[in-house]
């Protein structure tokens, strides 16, 4: 299953890349890939941005907008103002299943 | 009997999932078992029906699985009662330690989106638990959708414990194991299969059906307006229709869409909630017999409220996925939510002026 086309923040400058290898055991959908001892991005669309590779890759290689992709706490975020957050206490919303 | 976690409920009621204690030079802990019991398995539906989970809870700190020693794997995972659940069943027959972060009673996954099952509480959970006295190593293995809170640079850095991030799903951590601590590719992908979204719909379903007698309520007193009061009997017979079509639109988006999700064209969730949300709406109304005196008004009301409202709950479940980024989310909304107010707006227009039909004002 893939989500919206050409929608993800997620930037990687293999320049930065040492090959670590992190980014690649830490996707959950397999965007990255080791190709000649660096990691390549393999499909973007496949991207969540769930910032797990940028947080983890100690060379600033990945950079990517993460946040809440849940619609209830960003509808939520414009009527009350703030950050999205997928907060479920009280309102019961389906974040966190 | 002195141990790391202390239990608020009785203090002499232990829970059935533990199994003794063990003698560590950091304390004493518990031993937990890797079956589960018949309140292991309700506790799982309650908390996958209602807020029951959000109070589902194990104590944090390390507790062990067989006969550890100095030398065994340290497992992490969430204090949410069901997470700790599926990774004590996961190392059934093996010796490993389980250290459970205090997640405020989130899974994983959530909990690292939030922070809460970050690196921040993960050192310190380290530390209070004094886990460099309870092994002599200094690895750890965390789930892999923990690294969405985790930094695992730092945690070495600070407490010198270097992180693996294991299989995403815990049931996989005995042949990653065995594999020499190797994920296969199939072990590092998140699925999400139809059983997946199944169990996740109850709480789509539920929320919604919160506001349902609001929806009710609101139908049945514009159906029921009369010039002389409101006509209890005219409400029922005149709105059963929509009453029957807001059931119909939140079963299609709320059940139906997240089940069938790959099977729905289009990638957006706000698309493939408004085609259920038609099909339901048309079927709907084949079954009742159409609208009250087949007025058109009622007609395009029906078609444009109906399959929006599907759309709109629908568009939710991207809060439950494991797929959808918050980019594609928010490019959804910008189209969608002045589609869905006007929708309604109309709709509300063209109800009025059924009955103002009705009333022979017209």
């Amino acid at each position: 299953m893939k989500y919206l086309a050409n929608v993800t923040t997620l930037q990687f400058f293999s320049e930065k890349c040492t090959g670590c290898g992190r980014c690649v055991e830490v996707c959950p959908h397999g965007v990255f890939e080791m190709r000649d001892k660096r990691a390549a991005v393999t499909d973007r669309d496949r991207c969540m941005e769930c910032g797990a590779c940028a947080l983890n890759c100690e060379f600033n290689a990945i950079t990517v907008n993460t946040g809440v992709g849940c619609a209830a706490a960003i509808i939520n975020s414009l009527i009350y103002g703030g950050a999205p957050s997928c907060d479920c206490s009280g309102t019961g919303n389906s974040c966190c299943g | 009997m002195q141990t790391m976690q202390t239990f608020k409920l009785v203090k002499k009621e232990i829970p059935a999932w533990t199994a003794g204690t063990i003698d560590t030079p950091a304390g004493t802990v518990f031993r937990v078992s890797s079956d589960w019991s018949r309140a292991d398995y309700w506790g799982m539906i309650k908390s996958r029906s209602s807020a029951f989970r959000m109070n589902y809870s194990v104590p944090p700190g390390v507790y062990a699985v067989g006969d550890p020693t100095k030398d065994s794997d340290v497992f992490v995972t969430a204090n949410y009662k069901l997470s700790f659940d599926i990774v004590r069943r996961a190392l059934k027959g093996m010796a490993a330690w389980v250290l459970v972060l205090d997640t405020k009673s989130i899974n994983v996954w959530c909990a690292a989106g939030k922070g809460t099952f970050g690196t921040d509480e993960l050192m310190n959970r380290i530390t209070l638990s004094r886990l460099s006295e309870v092994v002599s190593h200094r690895r750890i293995i965390l789930p892999q959708l923990g690294a969405v809170g985790v930094n695992a640079g730092n945690v070495l850095k600070e407490t010198g414990f270097r992180v693996s991030f294991g299989p995403v799903e815990a049931g996989d951590i005995p042949a990653y194991v065995d594999a020499g601590y190797k994920k296969t590719k199939e072990m590092s992908l998140i699925r999400f299969s139809m059983l997946d979204r199944m169990v996740l719909t109850p709480m789509e379903i539920n929320p919604v059906m919160k506001k349902y007698p609001w929806f009710a309520g609101g139908v049945l007193l514009l159906f029921g307006l009369a010039p002389t009061g409101i006509l209890f009997k005219q409400a029922w017979q005149s709105g059963m229709p929509f009453l029957a079509l807001g059931l119909a639109a939140v079963f299609a988006g709320a059940f139906v869409t997240p089940v069938l999700l790959p099977f729905i064209p289009f990638r957006s969730f706000a698309i493939k909630g408004w085609i259920t949300g038609l099909l339901a709406t048309f079927l709907t109304l084949q079954a009742m017999g159409g609208v009250p005196g087949q007025s058109v008004f009622l007609l395009a009301a029906a078609y444009l409220l109906f399959p929006a409202l599907s759309s709109y709950i629908a568009l939710q479940f991207t809060g439950a996925t494991t797929y959808t980024g918050m980019s594609g989310v928010n490019k959804e909304l910008k189209s969608g939510i002045p589609i869905y107010i006007i929708s309604t707006a109309i709709s509300l227009v063209l109800v009025i002026l059924f009955k103002i039909r009705e009333w022979g004002l017209l």
